[in-house]
């Protein structure tokens, strides 16, 4: 009881400090919570494209029904694969007419139909690296009714690439957000304690426990963290509503993070003010 | 009560603050610490207070030692020794009566308690007119005495009190000596650090612990 009151008081006797330390933790975790923006979104946009990662396997003309139907079946079984779908000759005719608008008379002028049936592998997410869709590929290209297999493997090793060298870009830049966000809020909750060792040192003197003396502390610090996490994401998603209205469509990040990102401020808040509390309980 | 035996303090720095010193006081008694600056009278009160441990010897107050003691139980010596400063040290910004309560308030006294027992300790040192005087607002005295009222609140048995004139004129500091005679009067030792030499003159019937560069070289009772 003492303890949150105490912690009230401070917000109430010094509103300034404590509403500077508070935006000092907002501004520090705002910058985490665009970098998560950020890095959501990347990975949305790399995922879609991903899913767009496919096989073709194009098949003889002359081959039979009963031999396709073991391929799709056998390519199935294969653990990277998560889908085979069979399109027919006709299939890929009346796509081709629907997908080449300005082609259609010359489609329906001809007499026989130039394209070939084939087997759409759809891999499944995990699977979706220059290895797997290779295996999967040379898998199909073994059977004899195969003509060729096509899956864009410059594109696939890009993409991949791209992929790696966003994950550890964005790995390292998180860890250095986070430490600077660390550091800012260390320094903003040291000065809020600082503010009070008079307090504390008179606390020592009377005789209160470290832990009585302590406690009104790290709720303060929660309560910066909570007040600064609020802060941030009020602010991030100001600039996502505004990148969204004026620049082009984006993504809000899951609310899981947002509760992750206040939560990570409560925590900073508490073991920060741990941390600056520390040093003045030593002192008499 | 206090017991020193063969204390001696080092700094990494500055050397022996204190060399081999060692005086008993007991329950009652009014002993002033003198010596000139430097002496070892802080170091001394601070040792007593186990807010430092000797770097050799043993400090006793009220069957805590300073050997066996950790840091997270000094709280317990404290509660039983009061502690009066040359600078007082009060909350600056709350009033007198909140400078008092807050020091009940941390040593756990139930809430309802608080307001009645700070305005009997503030009735002690004479300053209950002054109670909801804001303490940047009152003279250096009566900043004294709210830090002494706040010192009793614990009800110790031992006030120490480092250089408590100091920073007071002649009337005031006529004042604090009473008021320590006083409490002394109830039954409580007090323990005043003073360089002031012709004060200590004033109060012969006060037992008299002389410090030189860390070493006890004077002490009335001879002990």
């Amino acid at each position: 009881m003492h303890a949150i009151r105490e912690a009230l008081a401070a917000f109430r006797r010094a509103p300034v400090l404590t509403g500077l330390s508070a935006a000092m933790v907002g501004l520090a975790l705002f910058v985490v919570g665009l970098f998560g923006l950020a890095t959501y979104n990347l990975d949305l946009a790399l995922t879609s494209i991903e899913e767009r990662v496919e096989i073709v396997v194009f098949l003889h003309d002359d081959a039979r029904q009963s031999e396709i139907d073991l391929v799709q079946a056998e390519l199935a079984e294969i653990g990277e694969v998560a889908r085979v779908r069979y399109v027919s000759k006709r299939e890929a005719l009346e796509r081709a007419q629907q997908d080449l608008p300005e082609f259609s008379e010359l489609f329906t002028g001809m007499e026989i139909n130039p394209l070939p049936q084939s087997l759409e592998v759809e891999l499944r997410p995990n699977a979706r690296n220059p290895e797997a869709v290779e295996r999967v590929a040379d898998a199909a290209a073994g059977y004899p009714y195969v003509e060729d297999v096509r899956y864009g493997r410059e594109w696939v090793d890009k993409l991949f690439t791209l992929r790696r060298v966003g994950g550890a870009t964005s790995a390292v830049l998180g860890a250095v957000f986070f430490l600077v966000a660390a550091l800012i809020i260390a320094t903003a909750l040291r000065i809020a304690v600082f503010a009070r060792r008079d307090e504390i040192h008179v606390m020592r003197l009377v005789g209160a426990t470290n832990g009585f003396i302590r406690l009104p502390f790290l709720l303060e610090g929660a309560m910066s963290g909570l007040l600064g996490g609020l802060l941030a994401w009020l602010l991030t998603y100001w600039v996502y509503r505004g990148v969204y209205a004026f620049l082009f469509a984006v993504a809000w990040v899951p609310a899981t993070w947002v509760l992750g990102g206040i939560a990570l401020g409560v925590v900073f808040g508490v073991v920060a003010s741990g941390l600056a509390i520390r040093r003045h309980l030593k002192e008499v | 009560m206090i017991k020193l035996t063969n204390v001696s303090k080092e700094y990494p720095k500055r050397g022996y603050a204190l060399r081999d010193v060692s005086f008993h006081v007991r329950k009652g008694e009014f002993a002033f610490l003198t010596g000139h600056s430097g002496s070892g009278k802080s170091t001394t009160m601070r040792l007593v207070h186990m807010a430092e441990r000797p770097t050799s010897g043993e400090v006793r107050v009220t069957g805590y030692s300073s050997e066996v003691i950790g840091d997270r139980e000094t709280w317990k010596v404290r509660r039983r020794v009061g502690y009066v400063f040359q600078d007082f040290r009060l909350l600056p910004g709350r009033t007198a009566l909140e400078n008092v309560t807050f020091v009940l308030e941390v040593t756990g006294v139930p809430r309802k308690e608080l307001t009645p027992r700070a305005h009997r300790l503030l009735g002690q040192v004479g300053l209950s007119a002054k109670a909801g005087a804001m303490v940047n607002e009152l003279s250096g005295g009566e900043q004294q005495r709210v830090a002494i009222a706040r010192a009793l609140a614990n009800d110790p048995f031992v006030l120490l009190a480092d250089e408590p004139t100091g920073n007071l004129d002649d009337r005031a500091t006529r004042g604090i000596l009473d008021l320590f005679w006083e409490i002394n009067a109830r039954g409580m030792a007090v323990v005043m650090a003073t360089h002031d030499l012709e004060l200590v003159r004033r109060h012969t019937q006060a037992r008299v612990l002389e410090l030189d560069n860390g070493r006890l070289v004077y002490d009335s009772q001879g002990a």
